[in-house]
């Protein structure tokens, strides 16, 4: 069990985007998040990346609590993300950004140097090296982040709707990459709110709807379960 | 003044609040507004009370221009956006005074023959100059009709814009017709400001600079955007002044302000009223 | 790929290298005194504005109040060499370490301001800065220190006729302040700067320390700032609040910097190559034909450099050398 969520709640300003979330993350297997929107995915992946600090209930990462440690403390315990809305480091180039990542786990700039340029071969951008980082198509930028936070060494990669938005063709190649990833010893959790696009490529989900946990499963037996059916799709669709 | 304050404030916020560009130069339009109550005084001879419409719709045009000309290109480049506007802005503030010390030169001169100057009424045993409080009074009815005009369509609008510009654009609503007439908004706020304040303050190419300063700090402690944290941040100002200004040497006054902002801010960093 | 960036380092650094020969010859021709008070004044403003760049332009955070640590600099040299007769040649550097600190200490509330907030608060505190000086007797108050000649030395950084000696003296100022930037660059805290500028949430999500990294960015850009000051002290032979400490010195000095480019290590020298004989220029020959001609078209250079080249007027450089590549 590499990370486990207990009893989390988090609330902004009154309205409550997790209530009561627990489950675990076993090591190198790759977790889904999905739910319909709004349903709490990416402020959970905020606080198991220590940007927020959940109102109640703990996060621990190998047993040790992180929730609350901010996300300097997350990232340096081997905890990293992607943006939902991309973030790129637009004045510099890909190799720098992607060196940004590395600086966590190196000293001195050429290691780090060296150390991207392995992640960038990694993840099929080493052509793009020297561009500046704004000049990337959306697809390859989504690829940068993935780059930038495998550059952290993480043991746990959080990944907020990197295949959203991207053709058949590209969302293809972003699997791949995913499950590149995994192979490497890396632990996945991935929100996203397309549950075709998941599946397939998850061991089990977890399903959240309005904040709440709905249940937790392998995709065959998510697909079938009444209650996601209808958070997704509506009272009318459920079979009766 | 604080009234005054909070009104060249509540102008430099709607800029803000609009489209997230704080307006180095909005001194330098102050400065403009006064320099015109001047010379139409000259020219015309008519009351600064009177002429205070004049100057108005005045500033509206010249901030409708500002816009046009400059502020639209800025906000369209794709680097350093933040600094692009910080200093055209500026530059445009260099560039006023100069116009301004060019044309009148650097001299102090003060709007002469106001037929409320040098009067006063007696309340209550206070004796309040007219020229102050007409500026109050007039201030308070300009706020109340911005005030107004964001309950207003072109206000919801504006709102609107605000929020969220992509979708602002997708039901139609123009979205750079609304940031023109926000700077003129934000622009005939200030000249209203100016031209009272002309009626009891002397004119002079630099006079906009140390006006700019408190209205940064009343914007900054209202919280950027909030039209009523400029109320009562400007009011709250022209209070911490006039009580420093009474307790110690009057040089302190402006170091109290200071002071009390900081000491705001590190409890609200985003002002009194400003979203967190 | 990776050797690309080395490259450009290397490149960079014998530019530097050649620049610097150059400025070190440049005046031994030139006998005209005004001409070398304007090379003397722009390597001032090269070092100054390339300070400014090490907080505004790589860590992203535009202070509009580096006067004060410029004040600071000039006030603690000028006061330990006049009261205590410490030689400036040392002072400078007391100077540059107080103003080091005051950023720190002023960093310390503001960087958890963002944006707009944390660029009025420095202008503020700048401001406070300065009327404390004004209303303060001990320093002089409103009137300002003359700093006493006591004939020609170095460990006093002072001249009687000579321009000379000011001119290698400003000239390694600005070189060690490039050379700082130069290291910057290259370095884990440039990256991480460069970081937090661009994207805060990104940089803290990869490890980055956002606040130290701004502690860090502020402290060497308040000491270089205050060496400046001292520097400019010792030149001048007399300061006082409006010329030090002003909050326009605070955009004198931020302005060769954006108009070259922020976050380059040429940009604000070749801003300051540019603006200062601009700005001297206009006024010694339009300024008394009319005054606030030159204001004039200095504020309007401003607007069009900051509209026509936003990455900066090194951005012009950079295409010609694409271009010549290209072709």
């Amino acid at each position: 069990m590499l990370l486990e969520v207990r009893g989390l709640s988090k609330s902004f300003g009154g309205v409550a985007a997790n209530v009561d979330i627990s489950f675990v993350v076993e090591q190198g297997e790759i977790l889904g998040l999905i739910g319909p929107n709004g349903a709490g995915k990416t402020s959970l992946f905020n606080s198991i990346s220590g940007e927020v600090t959940p109102d109640a209930g703990e996060i621990l990462l190998d047993g040790r609590r992180i929730s609350g440690l901010g996300p300097v403390a997350c990232a340096e315990a081997g905890i990293a993300r992607t943006f939902q809305v991309v973030r790129s480091f637009d004045s510099m180039t890909v190799l720098e950004n992607v060196m940004v990542g590395a600086f966590a786990r190196h000293r001195t700039s050429r290691a780090a140097m060296a150390a991207a340029g392995d992640v960038l071969e990694f993840c099929g951008l080493a052509p793009r090296a020297g561009r500046p980082a704004w000049s990337l198509s959306p697809p390859e930028k989504r690829r940068l982040e993935v780059a930038r936070a495998l550059a952290t060494q993480p043991r746990l990669l959080l990944l907020d709707e990197m295949l959203t938005g991207l053709t058949p063709t590209e969302a293809q190649s972003g699997v791949q990459l995913i499950r590149d990833v995994r192979a490497r010893g890396v632990t996945v959790i991935m929100v996203e709110h397309v549950m075709e696009v998941v599946l397939p490529l998850v061991g089990r989900a977890v399903v959240l709807n309005l904040g709440r946990v709905l249940t937790i499963g392998r995709p065959e037996e998510i697909v079938k379960n009444p209650e996601v059916i209808r958070a997704y799709l509506g009272d009318r669709y459920v079979a009766h | 003044m604080g009234l005054i304050y909070a009104l060249v404030a509540a102008g430099l916020s709607l800029i803000f609040g609009l489209m997230d560009v704080v307006n180095f130069a909005h001194g330098e339009l102050l400065m403009l507004a006064m320099f015109a109550v001047f010379v139409l005084r000259g020219v015309s001879g008519a009351d600064p009370l009177l002429l205070m419409p004049v100057v108005a719709l005045l500033l509206f045009g010249a901030g409708m221009a500002i816009y046009r000309g400059l502020i639209a290109r800025a906000l369209s480049v794709q680097f350093n956006r933040g600094m692009v506007q910080i200093f055209v802005t500026f530059g445009l503030a260099i560039f006023l005074r100069g116009a301004a010390q060019f044309a009148f030169g650097g001299e102090f001169k003060s709007v002469t023959g106001h037929w409320l100057a040098d009067r006063s009424v007696n309340l209550a045993g206070v004796f309040l100059p007219l020229p102050q409080l007409a500026a109050g009074v007039v201030c308070l009815l300009a706020f109340a009709a911005l005030l107004a005009v964001s309950r207003t369509e072109f206000g919801r609008a504006l709102e609107a814009t605000r929020e969220d510009r992509e979708a602002v654009a997708l039901i139609g609503i123009d979205r750079d017709r609304i940031f023109a007439l926000g700077w003129a908004l934000g622009c005939a706020t200030v000249g209203i400001a100016g031209a009272m304040l002309a009626g009891f303050y002397y004119v002079n190419p630099n006079v906009g600079t140390s006006f700019a300063l408190i209205a940064y700090v009343t914007v900054a402690l209202g919280g950027f955007g909030s039209m009523l944290g400029a109320l009562v941040a400007g009011i709250l100002i022209g209070e911490v002044e006039a009580v420093t200004a009474a307790l110690f040497e009057p040089a302190w006054k402006q170091i109290g302000v200071f002071g009390i902002y900081l000491v705001v801010l590190m409890v609200r960093p985003r002002g009194l009223f400003g979203k967190l | 790929m990776e050797n690309g960036i080395l490259a450009r380092r290397r490149r960079e650094l014998i530019t530097g290298a050649v620049v610097l020969a150059a400025l070190a010859v440049l005046p031994l021709p030139i006998a005209d005194v005004y001409t070398r008070n304007l090379i003397i004044i722009t390597l001032l403003f090269a070092g100054l504005a390339q300070a400014w760049n090490i907080l505004g332009g790589y860590c992203g955070q535009i202070s509009l109040g580096h006067a004060l640590y410029f004040g600071a600099g000039a006030y603690v040299a000028t006061l330990l060499f006049v009261n205590a007769g410490f030689p400036p040649l040392i002072g400078m550097f007391v100077g540059g370490a107080v103003g080091g600190l005051l950023a720190l200490l002023v960093g310390w509330p503001c960087f958890r301001l963002s944006g707009h907030y944390y660029a009025i608060a420095t202008v503020v505190v700048g401001e406070i800065g300065y009327l404390l000086f004004l209303n303060w007797d001990y320093v002089g108050g409103a009137t300002g220190v003359y700093v006493p000649f006591k004939g020609d030395s170095w460990l006093a950084l002072q001249f009687k006729t000579q321009k000379l000696p000011y001119h290698y003296v400003t000239l390694a100022f600005a070189a060690a302040a490039w050379f700082a930037a130069w290291l910057i660059e290259g370095s884990r805290w440039g990256f991480a700067w460069r970081a937090v500028r661009d994207d805060v949430v990104a940089a803290r999500s990869l490890g980055v320390r956002v606040f130290a990294s701004k502690m860090a960015a502020a402290a060497i850009s308040g000491f270089f700032t205050g060496l400046g000051g001292a520097i400019f002290a010792q030149y001048v032979g007399y300061i006082d609040p409006e010329s030090v400490l002003g909050g326009q010195f605070s955009i004198l000095i931020a302005l060769p910097a954006v108009l070259g480019g922020v976050g380059t290590l040429w940009g604000p020298v070749v801003g300051a190559a540019v603006l200062m004989p601009v700005s001297e220029l206009s006024r010694s020959y339009l300024g008394g034909s009319g005054r606030g001609f030159d204001l004039m078209l200095y504020g309007a250079l401003i607007v069009v450099v900051a509209l026509a080249r936003p990455q900066g007027l090194v951005s012009l450089l950079g295409r010609r050398r694409e271009r010549a590549r290209a072709a």
